[in-house]
C-alpha cells in the first residue's frame, strides 16, 4: 500500500499577546491510500491545526508533509484539486444559496458545474438548495461544507469534526457515505472526538495528545496493544482470594476484589501475575485480558480520562501510567 | 480564467453590491432631475418676461425711493441727516438676467456634473470594494477559497482585478448615460452649443480622471478590508481619515497656521485631480508684495499630475501592504 498522506515532525507554535503556545510538537502520521483513517484526540490537542498546516492555511515552524507523494506545502496548488477538506466549522458566505456556494467553488477550481446537483442530492440538501446558507441550521452547514469537499471528486477527502452538529440519522448517513466513498477507492481522513464512529469506520487511526502521535495503526492493532493493561483473574475455588489478591497488591498492582474473582488494572505482563501466584502454591484457573473498547483506549493514551473530584482543564494531561510488570 | 470569472459572477451576485449600485443610481437619478427642474431653455419669450419682471421691479424700486425721500425730508434724523444720499437706482442696475430662470450650458455645467458622478461612483466603489474581499474574509468565504486554489497571491490580485474590471464597466456605462442625461438636459432646458471637438476631447480625459479616481477608491477600499480581514475595517478607516484628517487635522492646522494647509486635506487633491488644478490661498500668511498687484496671499497651485502621483503611490502602497499581509499570514 501507498501512503496517500504523511507528516513527520510536524511543529507549529503560535504567538499571541499571552506568550506562545506549542500546538505541535513533533507530530507524525501516516494515511495510507483507499483506507478510512481516523484522527483521533481530545479538545485543543492539534487536529485542527494539523489539518491547516497541511492543506496550507498556516505555515509550521518545522517537519515534513506530502500529499499523493508530493512534498507540501511546495506542491500543494498542483494537488489542492484532488484534496477535497473542510476544516473545522463550516464557513460560507451566508446571502449566498448553497447552489451558488457550489457553483462558485466549481467555476473558481474549474470543476464541471454539474457536478453540483450530484453532490447537494448526495448530502441530501437538494430541496433547499436555493435558500440561503444563513437560513441553514448547523448541520445543514456541516452537508453543505461536505458537498463542496466532494465537488471535485478528490482522491483524498478530508473532514475534520464532520458529525459536529449532526442528528443521529445525519450521523449514520455520513457513515455510509464514507463507506461507499472508500470503497469507490476514495481515501478517507476523519478527525473527530467522537470514538464509537471512528470504532465503526475506521480501518486506521491515529491518536494525537498535546501535540504529540500517541498511537497508531489498525484499529484492531491499537485495541489489541492497549487492552492487555486490565485483566480478570479468576482462582482455584476454596483458594483465598484476599490473600492472593494482597501478596499481589505488595508488589504494585492495582487490584479490584470481585465476589468470585479479582481484577488487575494495570498488568503490563500478565505473566507476572501466574509467576508470582504460583511462587506460593496458588494457582490460576481463569486470566482473561478485559476488552477494552477505544474509548478506554484512547482516555488512557491521551491521559484525558476524568479524576474523582477534580475538574480537567483542556490543555491538562495526567502523566500516562506505565503498566505494571513490564 | 475561471477563478476570474468566479470572482467577477460573485461579486455582481452580492445583494451588497446591488443595494449600493442602485443606491447610486438613484442618487445621480435625483441630480439629474433637480437639474432639470432648475434649468431653463431661454427663449425669445422667456427673455421677454424676464425684461418685464425687470422693468415692475425698477418701477418698484422708484417708488420705494420716492418714499424714502419723503419720509426723509418729514425726519431727517433717522436717515443720517442727509437725503441728497438717497439715489434712486438706474434702470440698468436691474438686469434681466436676474429673472431668468438659468439654462444648463454644456460646455459649461457639465464638468462640475463630471466631478459629482465621480465623486459618487468613487465612495460606491470604496464601498463596494472594501466589502467585497472584507465580507469573505469575515465569513471564511476566503478560507474555503484557499483550499480550492492555495495560490495566495494569485487569488488576492485575481480578486482584485475582477473588482477593478466590473468597477471599469460600472463607470464607463453610468458615464455614457450621465453623459447622454445631461446632453438631453441641456437639448431641452439649455444649450449645447460650443461643443467643439477640443471641448469634447477636454470632457472625454476629464471622464477618464474620473474612472481612474473611482479605481483608486474600490482599490484602496479593497487593500484595506483585506488588510484588516474585515469590511469594517475599511469602513473605520475611512471614518477614521474624515474625521481625523479633514475636521480634526483642519481645525488644529489652521489653528497652527500652517502654511497652505489644506495640502493636508482630501478636497483640495480630489478636486486638482478633476478640474485639472486647485489653487490654495493662504491668507494668514504675510503677503507676497509685488508692485504691479500690490500685496496679494500667497498661492499654492496643486496640479492633476501632482495629485495623479499621491493617488498611485497611496493605493501602491495599500494594495502592496494587502498583497504582503496575505502572503504570510495564518488563516485560521
Ligand atoms: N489561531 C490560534 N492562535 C493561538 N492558539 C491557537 C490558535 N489556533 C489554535 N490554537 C491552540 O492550538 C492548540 C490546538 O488547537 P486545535 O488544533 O484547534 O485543536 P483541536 O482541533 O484538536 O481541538 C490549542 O491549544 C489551541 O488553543
Ligand atoms: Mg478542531
Amino acid at each position: 500500500m501507498t501512503a496517500v498522506l504523511e507528516i513527520s515532525g510536524l511543529r507549529k507554535t503560535y504567538r499571541g499577546r499571552k506568550g506562545v503556545r506549542k500546538a505541535l510538537d513533533g507530530f507524525d502520521m501516516v494515511v495510507e491510500a483507499g483506507q478510512v483513517h481516523g484522527f483521533l484526540g481530545p479538545n485543543g490537542s492539534g487536529k485542527t491545526t494539523t489539518l491547516r498546516t497541511l492543506l496550507g492555511l498556516i505555515k509550521p515552524n518545522d517537519g515534513r508533509m506530502a500529499i499523493l507523494g508530493r512534498p507540501v506545502p511546495r506542491h500543494l496548488p498542483q494537488v489542492a484539486r484532488q484534496v477535497g477538506a473542510i476544516v473545522e466549522s463550516p464557513q460560507f458566505f451566508g446571502n449566498f444559496s448553497a447552489e451558488t456556494t457550489l457553483s462558485l467553488l466549481a467555476d473558481a477550481g474549474g470543476v464541471n458545474k454539474l457536478r453540483v446537483p450530484a453532490v447537494l442530492e448526495l448530502v441530501g440538501l437538494r430541496d433547499r438548495s436555493k435558500e440561503r446558507v444563513k437560513t441553514y441550521s448547523l448541520g445543514m452547514k456541516q452537508r453543505l461544507a461536505v458537498a463542496s469537499a466532494l465537488l471535485k471528486e478528490p482522491k483524498l477527502l478530508i473532514l475534520d469534526e464532520p458529525a459536529n452538529g449532526l442528528d443521529p440519522g445525519g450521523i449514520r448517513e455520513m457513515r455510509t457515505l464514507m463507506r461507499d466513498l472508500s470503497e469507490s477507492g476514495m481515501t478517507v481522513l476523519l478527525s473527530s472526538h467522537i470514538l464509537g464512529e471512528i470504532q465503526l469506520i475506521c480501518d486506521s487511526v491515529t491518536i494525537i495528545s498535546a501535540g504529540r502521535r500517541v498511537a497508531a495503526g489498525s484499529v484492531s492493532d491499537v485495541l489489541a496493544s492497549h487492552t492487555s493493561s486490565s485483566v480478570r483473574v479468576r482462582l482455584e475455588p476454596g483458594v483465598d482470594l484476599n490473600g492472593a489478591a494482597d501478596l499481589l497488591r505488595a508488589a504494585g498492582a492495582a487490584i479490584t476484589v470481585e465476589k468470585d474473582h479479582f481484577t488487575v488494572g494495570n498488568a503490563g505482563n500478565p505473566a507476572q501475575i501466574t509467576k508470582l501466584l504460583a511462587e506460593r502454591q496458588i494457582y490460576v484457573s481463569e486470566l482473561t485480558p478485559i476488552a477494552a473498547d477505544l474509548e478506554d483506549v484512547f482516555l488512557q493514551l491521551t491521559g484525558t480520562a476524568p479524576v474523582d473530584g477534580a475538574n480537567r482543564q483542556v490543555d491538562q494531561v495526567a502523566a500516562s501510567q506505565g503498566g505494571w510488570g513490564q | 480564467m475561471s477563478l476570474f470569472r468566479a470572482e467577477t459572477r460573485r461579486l455582481s451576485k452580492r445583494r451588497f453590491t446591488k443595494f449600493f449600485v442602485l443606491l447610486a443610481l438613484l442618487v445621480l437619478g435625483l441630480v439629474a432631475g433637480g437639474t432639470a427642474y432648475t434649468h431653463e431653455r431661454t427663449t425669445d419669450s422667456t427673455r421677454a418676461a424676464a425684461e418685464a419682471e425687470a422693468d415692475q421691479e425698477y418701477q418698484e424700486q422708484l417708488r420705494y425711493a420716492d418714499q424714502a425721500k419723503q419720509e426723509c425730508q418729514k425726519d431727517p434724523s433717522s436717515f443720517g441727516g442727509n437725503c441728497e444720499g438717497l439715489v434712486p437706482p438706474t434702470r440698468d442696475q436691474i438686469s434681466s438676467d436676474q429673472f431668468l430662470t438659468p439654462q444648463f450650458d454644456f460646455r459649461a455645467d457639465f464638468p462640475v456634473m463630471l466631478t459629482v458622478w465621480a465623486a459618487l461612483l468613487a465612495l460606491v466603489a470604496f464601498v463596494i470594494g472594501a466589502s467585497f474581499v472584507g465580507a469573505e474574509w469575515n465569513s471564511g468565504g476566503m478560507m474555503n477559497l484557499l483550499l480550492w486554489r492555495p495560490q495566495r497571491l494569485r487569488v488576492l490580485s485575481t480578486k482584485l482585478s475582477a473588482l477593478l474590471t466590473w468597477l471599469t464597466g460600472l463607470s464607463v456605462l453610468t458615464g455614457a448615460a450621465w453623459t447622454g442625461l445631461f446632453w438631453l438636459i441641456a437639448t431641452l432646458r439649455g444649450t449645447t452649443a460650443r461643443m467643439t471637438p477640443g471641448a469634447w476631447q477636454s470632457l472625454g480625459l476629464n471622464g477618464l480622471r474620473g474612472l481612474g479616481l473611482v479605481l483608486v477608491a474600490g482599490a484602496i477600499g479593497f487593500g484595506v478590508a483585506s488588510i484588516g480581514r474585515h469590511t469594517a475595517a475599511a469602513l473605520g478607516a475611512a471614518i477614521g481619515v474624515i474625521v481625523v484628517f479633514q475636521f480634526g487635522l483642519a481645525i488644529v492646522l489652521s489653528l497652527a497656521r500652517v502654511k497652505f494647509y489644506e495640502l493636508y486635506l482630501l478636497p483640495a487633491w480630489i478636486g486638482a485631480w478633476m478640474n485639472k488644478s486647485y489653487e490654495i490661498i493662504d491668507y494668514s500668511a504675510p503677503c507676497d508684495y509685488s508692485a504691479v498687484n500690490g500685496c496679494e496671499a500667497p498661492t499654492y497651485t496643486v496640479t492633476w499630475q501632482m495629485a495623479g502621483v499621491l493617488f498611485a503611490a497611496v493605493s501602491i502602497i495599500i494594495v502592496g501592504a494587502s498583497m504582503w499581509t496575505i502572503r504570510s499570514r495564518d488563516i485560521t
